[in-house]
């Protein structure tokens, strides 16, 4: 019997806020322990949250960025449990009644697009930070309050690498959207994995097992490599599965036992009495529709289509926001996008890296990108030329055409001058010369980037050819 | 059901020990409550709309601004104990 897995994942983000969820301190990462904190996010009596409304526009922008419905009333609950990371012993969340609900993601998986339905997306309230030591832990709360949203989707996730393609499409939408910068080092994308097997070709879903708090993709796609083959070993030899949670180690590279279902929590949820439900007006729902972005899938698309650009390049101006930016607007302006796009992403993203600069910072007009195109594309510079036209003006910012002149780099076309380069290549290699003459067409190459080296990369390599051809003949 | 109430998974939950005679009078006091509460399970309410709260109010919200938080001795001055500019607890096992 062959089997399949199913599989839904958990993704808890952190939103990008000035400040917390309930207070107004700073939603900052990296400061001293315990410096960010008040008496709301410390739980301490008598204090009252209040909702940060950028929180909840970024919620409702992710809604729409992965195609929800957007609920006319949502509200806040209590999940009630003990833990020191909880000073207040609840945690805040939507329960039932989630600002964002049925929505789906697409994105590119083996070889075409994948859509995984999306079942909510709830706002919540991250939780502080313990440090363990040898006989006691110390907890931090500065996480405490940061607001979180925690994204559901339907188990209809099938492997470890679509689970891993599904992740990396989720964080390119949040960055892209700008709710959250889902930076994994900072801890700022954790994850829960449900996952279960069955028998291909059957409904019933099998025994979930839970692994918690994945703190990398990666993480995630090799403890499902681990776990479904363990999951479809134990059916195999006749065992059964109990519904549990497991904990990844990682360092180990498998999964182990947390907790059965007889331990699972009971979070007594109750309405947050210190909370007001939320009611979206289409006022303020238009004012978030006006931040909706092109979704990465989509504009890789598009760039494709619109500048005939092939897919990997597309990708690098996604991927690199900044970089696509410039790249567009200097498009609307080329005769020719994909050859602006090869210097762009060949010339000056590498320059850009190796000099540590940025595009802001750069010393020549976009448009000078299109000059040197023009100018190879009309023949005035060989592509070697255009090379060092490239570099001279990275670092000094002079115009292509200044450059070409100051540097005599202009391509010679000049059939007498390039003659007599020619002579002087025949002259210098007769074997090569002779190979041509013997039918090894290959020889002619050799020959041509002598002529080229002679003239120091400024003779018209076309002409150069011909040339080469009519002597030897 | 009133009858059912589970006092020893309730104060498990509250994390709260209890001797066998406060299990027996509170769990006895708890089951009266919930009698009495059971008769608002008598009303009809299938025309009413569900709520959380008395108050027809939605929308409270803060702006997105950053204010002053405690200092770190301010944050840690009534914990029991402290190192590191942390609350420490007992050692936390999962």
């Amino acid at each position: 019997m062959s089997y399949e897995a199913v599989i839904g994942l958990e993704t808890h983000v952190q939103l990008k806020t000035k400040s917390k969820m309930w207070c107004g301190c700073a939603n900052e990462f990296g400061a001293p322990p315990n410096t960010r904190v008040c008496p709301v996010c410390l739980g301490l009596p008598g204090v009252l949250p209040v909702a940060n409304e950028e929180a909840l526009r970024l919620t409702a922008l992710t809604g729409l960025l992965l195609n929800c419905t957007l609920p006319s009333h949502a509200k806040f609950d209590r999940k009630n449990y003990f833990y020191p990371d909880m000073p207040k012993n609840y945690q805040i969340t939507q329960y039932d009644k989630p600002s964002a609900i049925n929505g789906h993601i697409d994105f590119e998986f083996g070889g075409g697009v994948a859509r995984v339905r999306i079942t909510r997306a709830h706002l919540e309230e991250d939780v502080g930070k313990n440090i363990h030591f040898d006989r006691t832990s110390g907890v931090d709360f500065n996480r405490a309050g940061v607001p979180l949203l925690e994204i559901v989707s339907e188990p209809e996730i099938t492997g470890a690498d679509m689970a891993y393609e599904y992740l990396n499409a989720l964080k390119d939408v949040l960055i892209h959207g700008g709710v959250s910068d889902a930076d994994m080092e900072k801890g700022m994308v954790r994850c829960d994995v449900n996952v279960s097997v069955r028998p291909v070709g059957t409904e019933a879903l099998g025994k979930k097992i839970e692994i918690k708090n994945m703190n990398s993709f990666s993480g995630v796609r090799r403890a499902l490599e681990y776990e479904i083959p363990r999951q479809i070993a134990v059916l195999e030899k006749g065992g059964q599965l109990t519904q549990e949670t497991r904990r990844w180690d990682d360092a180990g590279g498998i999964t182990e036992t947390m907790r059965s279902k007889e331990m699972a929590h009971d979070y007594r949820y109750f309405p947050e009495p210190d909370l007001m439900p939320f009611e979206p007006t289409e006022a303020w729902l238009e004012e978030i529709r006006r931040r909706v972005v092109e979704l990465p899938l989509a504009k890789k698309q598009r760039l494709m289509r619109q500048y005939q650009l092939p897919a990997a390049d597309a990708q690098t101006f996604v991927w690199d926001r900044a970089l696509g930016d410039y790249f567009e607007a200097l498009a609307r302006k080329a005769k020719n996008p994909k050859s602006a796009a090869n210097w762009i992403i060949n010339n000056l993203r590498a320059q850009l890296a190796a000099a540590g600069g940025t595009l802001a910072g750069l010393k020549f007009p976009p448009e000078y990108i299109l000059d040197i195109v023009d100018l190879v594309e009309s023949r005035k510079i060989s592509s070697s030329a255009a090379q060092l036209v490239f570099a001279e003006m990275f670092s000094g910012g002079e115009a292509p055409a200044v450059i070409v002149e100051n540097k005599g780099l202009a391509q010679v076309s000049d059939a007498g001058a390039i003659e007599a380069y020619c002579d002087q290549a025949i002259a210098a290699h007769p074997g090569p010369v002779a190979d041509y003459k013997s039918g090894k067409a290959a020889a002619l190459n050799f020959l041509k980037g002598q002529v080229m080296k002679l003239s120091k990369g400024k003779a018209n390599p076309n002409l150069a050819g011909e040339i080469l051809e009519r002597k030897l003949k | 059901m009133p009858g059912n109430f589970d006092v020893k998974y309730v104060a498990h939950l509250a994390r709260i020990a209890l001797t066998p005679a406060e299990e027996e009078q509170f769990g006895a006091q708890l089951s009266n409550i919930l009698g009495y509460i059971e008769k608002l399970n008598q009303i009809d309410v299938s025309q009413i709309e569900p709520t959380a709260h008395a108050v027809p109010l939605v929308n409270v919200f803060r702006a997105d601004e950053v204010r002053p938080s405690l200092s770190n001795e301010e944050a840690l001055a009534n914990a029991p104990a402290k190192a590191n500019g942390l609350f420490i607890v007992p050692k936390i096992v999962e």
